[in-house]
């Protein structure tokens, strides 16, 4: 998000800031060591997860807010079980309390489903796998895609089939995963919906990648650069 | 390094995983599913509340499997069945053999038995010089084409009626049809002859009740009920975590297997066997033998983080939603049990180092665990099974790349003064190798387009912002 999606970043400011809210950002936090940990390296993945959460543990913020529940998933369930009997058990267990996806803050901890948005756009919504059944955010993000102006929702069949990114897997298994990715793009097609929206910026870099591959018209955004639309 | 099966099985994902005609037919099928799946769900008050005493009563039986055990064995015995405690696959076959070489048997008549794809029965015993047939409709058409099952449910679901057709018209001399009825009655010729000249019936089971002693089966043809009591002799294998307490958990786990598995509130036909014909009934088998099956179950039973994939009904419903198993197939696992529970299991049975790549082949997208009927933390076994096999055999490389990253991940600075030369490397000199052989980012670039760096990071736009804040 940082090097490639800046602008999904810049839009969860905007919304949130928008809402009254402080924002702070952590500029010496990269990246929250899933890729090691889901590739089986968990020394490795403790060198970048450690730092991450000794800077979250002591920040003072009320929450921690992040757009992709993939990320949001590694903080708020697996650091339990990467930091499980180490002296940064406690801390990962507080951090986990503390973290949020992003529409999953706005509607269930701040209550928030109009955020005064408008998009006029056909779009669709691809449920990251790890937001969908790590975090249980299925719902959220539809309530506050209903609330935008102009912006008419249509559900894809396969909303829940996973896009094929997977990490390190991506990379392991090419084949697998560009078909996965196919059957996702093609169900988003089916719906004529001009973009696809989804709360995950490494899935929708998968989507995107095979869309402007294969040429197809339809974009990705991400629901934060939705909802910061006026 | 990779290891033979896991070049093979890449190399048969990527080909099964390009193939249109294959995904049409299977995410066709599959879809369907899906759909009587979930209006059979619908008649349950509560499916989740099912899961958790799904969950919870398997649990009590893995947990108590020693006194379990011995309770279905003692009550089996004392209706004068022969029960056999089989530690490995070669100890079962060797069991098999030794019941028909007593029982002077040359004909088989065999129903559908993952257990016994498990241990490779039919191998050893035509290898013995048996002749052995698969009863169930599915089992008989892979038999007739020397293929393992494509599923662990539907075991022929890769083939069209018109591949079916072919194949009879090949091997059974019938004329062609598309009709899925006549192709029945074309393999039920042929069966029906098997089930009165067959001198032993072999039978898996789908559950076995503690309480009263008895093996369930579940199907769908009557083929098992055949096979069971026709021929004098009847076999069945299974698992030791086919266990269930008692009688009345069936009324449970029956719908809940139909649901999950196939879509149906309640299969064909569901039938109990508690022993050989007792004095006075008219019919069933003469002798009855029951083997129970360890094979590795004991060392699951052992692993405290894995222990609950015992809990398994091997209902398929994880194969059925896994995007990985609808993409590159059943038969690419080159495994008895494929999709995610074979992905997770087959390490403990066979090796970890030989089948890691299984568990590495997946996005952990979780439909498995979300889909599975007695609540297997799949997805998260996934996980482990890739830490377990990192922390005793690391890939060199990888290792000591994820270190570098580390390394960098924590040196923000650093990695900030080194995106303008990203920036600048996709920009003017990515295009020149994209997606050919000199790509270092070929396996992504070979079919996807790569993200641009943006002009501006995250960082640096932020601190515009903050500048701009101060100065206003």
């Amino acid at each position: 998000m940082n090097t490639c999606y800046p602008e999904a970043g810049m839009s969860m400011v905007k919304v949130l800031e928008r809402l009254g809210h402080a924002v702070q950002f952590h500029e010496d936090i990269f990246c929250c060591g899933q890729p090691a940990f889901n590739a089986g390296y968990w020394d490795e993945a403790r060198m970048v997860a450690g730092p991450v959460l000794e800077t979250l543990a002591g920040d003072g913020a009320d929450a921690i807010v992040i757009g992709s529940g993939s990320c949001g998933a590694m903080l708020k369930v697996f650091y339990r079980d990467l930091f499980a009997k180490t002296a940064l058990e406690g801390k990962a267990a507080a951090v986990g309390e503390r973290t949020w996806e992003f529409s999953d803050f706005l509607v269930t901890k701040l209550g928030v489903t109009d955020v005064g948005a408008h998009f006029p756009a056909r779009v669709t919504f691809h449920d990251g796998c790890h937001g969908l059944r790590e975090l249980k955010v299925k719902q959220q993000p539809r309530r506050l895609l209903e609330h935008v102006r102009g912006l008419e929702l249509i559900e894809m069949r396969e909303a829940e089939t996973c896009c094929g990114f997977g990490g390190t897997f991506s990379a392991k298994f090419p084949a697998i995963s560009t078909a996965m990715g196919e059957v996702k793009c093609a169900s988003a097609a089916d719906t004529s919906a001009e973009y696809i929206v989804s709360n995950d910026s490494s899935c929708l870099m998968q989507i995107q990648g095979l869309l402007d591959r294969q040429k197809k018209p339809i974009k990705t955004m991400h629901l934060a650069e939705v909802l910061a639309r006026q | 390094m990779a290891t033979e099966f896991s070049q093979k099985f890449k190399a048969d994902a990527k080909r099964v995983a390009g193939d249109l005609r294959h995904r049409e037919l299977i995410q066709g099928a599959l879809r369907k599913y899906e759909v009587v799946r979930d209006s059979c769900k619908e008649a349950f008050q509560d499916w989740q509340g099912a899961r958790e005493g799904a969950a919870e009563r398997k649990s009590d039986a893995i947990d108590h499997l020693d006194t379990y055990l011995e309770e279905f064995a003692s009550k089996l015995e004392a209706r004068g069945t022969k029960v056999h405690w089989a530690g490995t696959g070669p100890d079962a076959r060797q069991i098999f053999l030794d019941i028909l070489k007593e029982k002077g048997a040359r004909s088989i008549i065999k129903s559908k038995a993952m257990t016994a794809e498990e241990i490779h029965l039919n191998e050893a015993l035509e290898k013995a010089g048996y002749s052995v047939v698969e009863s169930d409709l599915g089992e008989y058409i892979v038999q007739l084409r020397h293929e393992t099952p494509y599923h662990i449910v539907f075991p022929a679901m890769h083939l069209t009626r018109g591949e079916i057709s072919s194949l009879f018209a090949e091997k059974l001399g019938s004329a062609p049809t598309d009709n899925p009825e006549d192709l029945t009655m074309i393999a039920r010729a042929v069966l029906r002859e098997k089930y009165v000249t067959a001198d032993v019936g072999i039978t898996g089971a789908n559950f076995a009740v503690a309480e009263t002693g008895m093996v369930s089966i579940t199907e769908n043809e009557g083929n098992a009920r055949l096979t069971a009591a026709l021929p004098r002799t009847m076999i069945t294998l299974l698992g030791i975590e086919k266990i269930v307490p008692k009688l009345g958990d069936l009324a449970l786990f029956l719908p809940m297997l139909a649901t999950a598995g196939a879509g149906q509130a309640l299969t064909g036909y569901n039938s109990m066997y508690g022993g050989p014909r007792q004095p006075g009934e008219c019919d069933g088998p003469e002798e009855f033998h029951v083997i129970l099956l360890d094979n590795g179950r004991t060392a699951l039973l052992a692993d405290a983080e894995q222990r609950d994939t015992l809990r398994c009904i091997r209902c398929g419903a994880c194969l059925n939603v896994c995007p990985i198993y609808r993409n590159v197939g059943g038969h690419a696992y080159g495994t008895t049990y494929s999709g995610p529970i074979g992905s997770v299991i087959t390490p403990h049975l066979r090796g970890l180092q030989d089948w890691k790549h299984l568990s590495q082949a997946s996005s952990l997208c979780g439909a498995c665990s979300e889909a599975c009927p007695v609540k297997i933390d799949l997805h998260h076994h996934l996980l482990q099974n890739r830490r377990n096999a990192m922390a005793s055999k690391p890939v060199r490389w990888e290792k000591l790349a994820f270190r570098a990253f580390g390394w960098l991940a924590v040196r923000p600075r650093l990695l900030e003064a080194l995106m303008p030369f990203g920036r600048f490397g996709q920009k003017w000199f990515h295009w020149i190798v994209k997606g050919g052989r000199l790509d270092p980012v070929r396996v992504w670039t070979e079919t996807r387009e790569l993200p641009a760096f943006a002009p501006s990071s995250f960082t640096q736009l932020w601190r515009a912002k903050k500048r701009a804040e101060a100065a206003r």
